[in-house]
């Protein structure tokens, strides 16, 4: 009976020391709010997106801060539900009262999260992929990564290169294959391009062999793509090899990073994929203005990791950063001021590219920030 | 206080008395989407309660119709320009319809078949939610309108925790008049003996149907309450862990007992939110301390500590 009570009293006494360590922090900061999907299926996002985070915030502060005040940063894990990143949403406006938001790993995420900060009135720097995330533009919401629909611009432009115009597309049902998908498919008539074969495949499926075998039975394709976003691809690309396909394989920006590759295997040699620069730091010519950034990102996180780089932590970077940048031009941590600065961010250098913000384009990409990328060797290798 | 504990219709008070004064002591609009997130867990618990704890069954798919009330939120106002409350209906309709279906052929069976059916049909749910993209608006979710009554617009956590906590104390009523009523001396009978039961005259298969149908509907109503609360859905709201999670709230604050229903929901959604402080540990020590309490108190946190108490002299 003794022990019942005392693991009670444990119990009460955890919750009560956690309900309320969070409001013992000093004012003098400048706070900084984020919920990352730092475990469940979107773990590999959001995990790159925290270590990044974390490392160049205890960086700025061991240099003074900004505007004379250290960051303070407070992260939550939504565990990959929606549900519960809007309870922390919640919980960084209410309770932490932060400063700017640098949130979302995956879509669902970011896009139920929005309205806590709209209504808040927060800057908001989406790290999540879905173009309606800042489309039609939102005023305080603002998006890092590239979208689906610069990924089927990016390799229909490869595809006019390569004189190739008649492509089988298979896409998974995970909320990135289908807006991928959607997108390619309106897109392809504008751009001269002819979907020949329109495959769909479970985002758990675990063999695709009868898609394959459907696309590589249709006559003419000359290139297939592929719109999908975790283990889908990888999936994709060793039954590509399987059913010996040997037309150009095409991926999207969703599988960049080196899990891909180790899962895909031999089979992954060939395929290509538009992705940010940052896979192919080194690769990339001197005259690059992305190259200084990527390769000081990269080996930055892999030493203080011990992980291969991924571009999904290098968004958080770059939002940290033209967030650090605002706030030195607004001079204070006013969220209205620190808005309009992020709104006015131009040639600002990051690991995913160039970024010009404007009132219309919350986003400030364009397909020059891509590079296409071939896998040769097991390792990411620049097409130039 | 042991006759506080053997009146319910006195606990279902205690519970109003708590929810009316939970405001003043809450310091922000923060606890109190907390204590409303509780509240609607709390009324999903409940029904499940009524079901596991009475009628004897499991149901691993009740997040099913959790999803059913929640994009029934979403869809409603879209596709069929029906008012929010209509669409809160209109979702409650379709799970209990849903329910009936699936535990009509089922109950009658003995054994754990509902627990497989209602696991399949849970995961069904979900999948048509994030497959049907078009509709659904897929894995990414959907925005959901906020509702207004009569010219108001209800939003904001402080609505909904009024909102959710008074349906929290009806439905801890229509349960305790349930339970009370012979209808529940039915459900306890069977939950006890079903064989009894049956020699007894009651007719078993309906009245476990009766309980699953109560249930999905308590579940579909907290499902809408969630998707107006956050005015945006995604399908984690029909997911299996959410299923799960409402069978540990269960479990955790003891079958058979509807204050137990709501504590089992208020450990599971405060104690994940009390535990960040243990940043990448968090996981473990939410799992350890579930553990713990199902191991020194097996048959759930009020049940244990009301025989506690009983078995002190007055």
């Amino acid at each position: 009976m003794t022990i019942i009570r005392r693991s009670l009293l444990i119990g009460a006494a955890a919750m009560a020391a956690g309900m309320f360590a969070s409001a013992a922090y000093a004012q003098n900061t400048i706070k900084i709010g984020s919920v990352l999907s730092v475990t469940g299926p979107a773990s590999f996002l959001g995990d790159p997106e925290k270590k990044t985070l974390e490392m160049y915030v205890r960086d700025i502060n061991a240099a003074g801060g900004v505007n004379g005040k250290k960051l303070e940063l407070f992260i939550y894990d939504d565990g990959s539900d929606a549900n519960k990143a809007r309870t922390f949403a919640t919980r960084l406006v209410e309770e932490d009262k932060v400063d700017a938001v640098i949130a979302g790993s995956g879509s669902g995420s970011a896009l139920a999260i929005r309205g806590v900060f709209e209504e808040a009135a927060l800057p908001y720097i989406s790290l999540a992929g879905a173009a309606e995330i800042v489309l039609p533009v939102r005023k305080w919401v603002f998006k890092m990564p590239h979208t689906e629909p610069m990924s089927c611009g990016k390799i229909f432009e490869d595809l006019k290169k390569r004189n190739l115009t008649r492509v089988g597309i298979i896409s998974g049902t995970d909320g990135w294959g289908k807006a991928m998908r959607a997108e390619c498919v309106a897109m392809a008539p504008k751009e001269g391009i002819t979907v020949v074969k329109d495959e769909i495949y479970g985002a758990a499926d675990s063999d695709m062999t009868p898609q394959l075998t459907n696309i590589k039975n249709t006559a003419g394709v000359q290139a297939v793509i592929n719109c999908g976003f975790g283990q889908g691809p990888a999936i994709v690309t060793r039954n590509y090899r399987q059913v010996g396909l040997s037309v150009p394989l095409y991926q999207s920006h969703g599988v960049s990073s080196k899990s891909y590759i180790n899962l895909a295997g031999e089979a992954a040699n060939g395929v290509r994929l538009p992705a940010a620069a940052l896979l192919v730091a080194e690769q990339l010519p001197d005259s690059d203005p992305l190259k200084k950034v990527a390769i000081e990102y990269k080996t930055k996180f892999e030493k203080e990791t011990g992980q291969p780089v991924s571009t999904f932590g290098g968004h958080a970077r770059d939002a940290l950063f033209m967030l650090v940048e605002a706030l030195k031009r607004a001079g204070s941590a006013d969220k209205a001021k620190v808005r309009d600065e992020i709104e006015k961010t131009k040639n600002f250098i990051g690991t995913g590219g160039v970024i010009n913000m404007s009132a219309t384009d919350h986003l400030g990409l364009d397909l020059n920030s891509f590079r296409m990328i071939e896998i040769k060797n097991g390792d990411w290798s620049l097409v130039l | 206080m042991r006759r506080f504990l053997t009146s319910p219709f006195l606990l279902v008070g205690a519970v109003a008395v708590v929810v009316a004064i939970l405001p003043m002591i809450l310091p922000s609009n923060f606890y109190m989407r907390v204590a409303a997130l509780v509240y609607i867990n709390a009324i999903a618990v409940l029904g499940l309660n009524l079901l596991m704890g009475f009628a004897g069954q499991v149901s691993l798919g009740h997040a099913g119709f959790f999803g059913i009330g929640a994009y029934a939120m979403a869809l409603g106002p879209v596709y069929l320009g029906l008012p929010s409350w209509a669409s809160l209906l209109g979702g409650t309709a379709v799970s209990a319809l849903l329910a009936f279906l699936v535990g009509r052929p089922i109950l009658r069976l003995n054994g754990y078949y509902l627990a497989i059916a209602t696991l399949g049909m849970g995961m069904l749910v979900a999948m048509v939610i994030s497959n049907e993209a078009n509709i659904t608006g897929g894995p990414n979710g959907m925005e959901v309108q906020r509702m207004v009554l009569f010219g108001w617009r209800v939003a904001g956590s402080v609505t909904w925790y009024w909102i959710s906590g008074i349906s929290l104390v009806i439905a801890a009523l229509v349960v305790v008049n349930l339970i009370n009523s012979p209808t529940g001396r039915a459900l306890r009978s069977i939950h006890d003996s079903e064989i009894a039961a049956r020699v007894l005259g009651i007719d078993v298969a309906r009245y476990k149907l009766l309980a699953f149908v109560i249930s999905a509907i308590f579940a579909s109503i907290a499902g809408s309450y969630l998707a107006l609360l956050d005015g945006f859905v995604t399908p984690t709201t029909a997911g299996f862990l959410l299923s799960i999670e409402l069978v540990v709230m269960a479990v955790l604050g003891g079958l058979g007992s509807i204050l137990g229903s709501i504590v089992g929901a208020a450990i599971l959604v405060i104690l994940p939110q009390a535990l960040t402080v243990f940043h990448e540990y968090e996981h473990v020590v939410l799992g350890a301390i579930i553990v713990v309490f199902l191991i020194l108190l097996p048959s759930g946190i009020v049940p244990a500590i009301a025989a506690l108490i009983r078995r002190r002299p007055a």
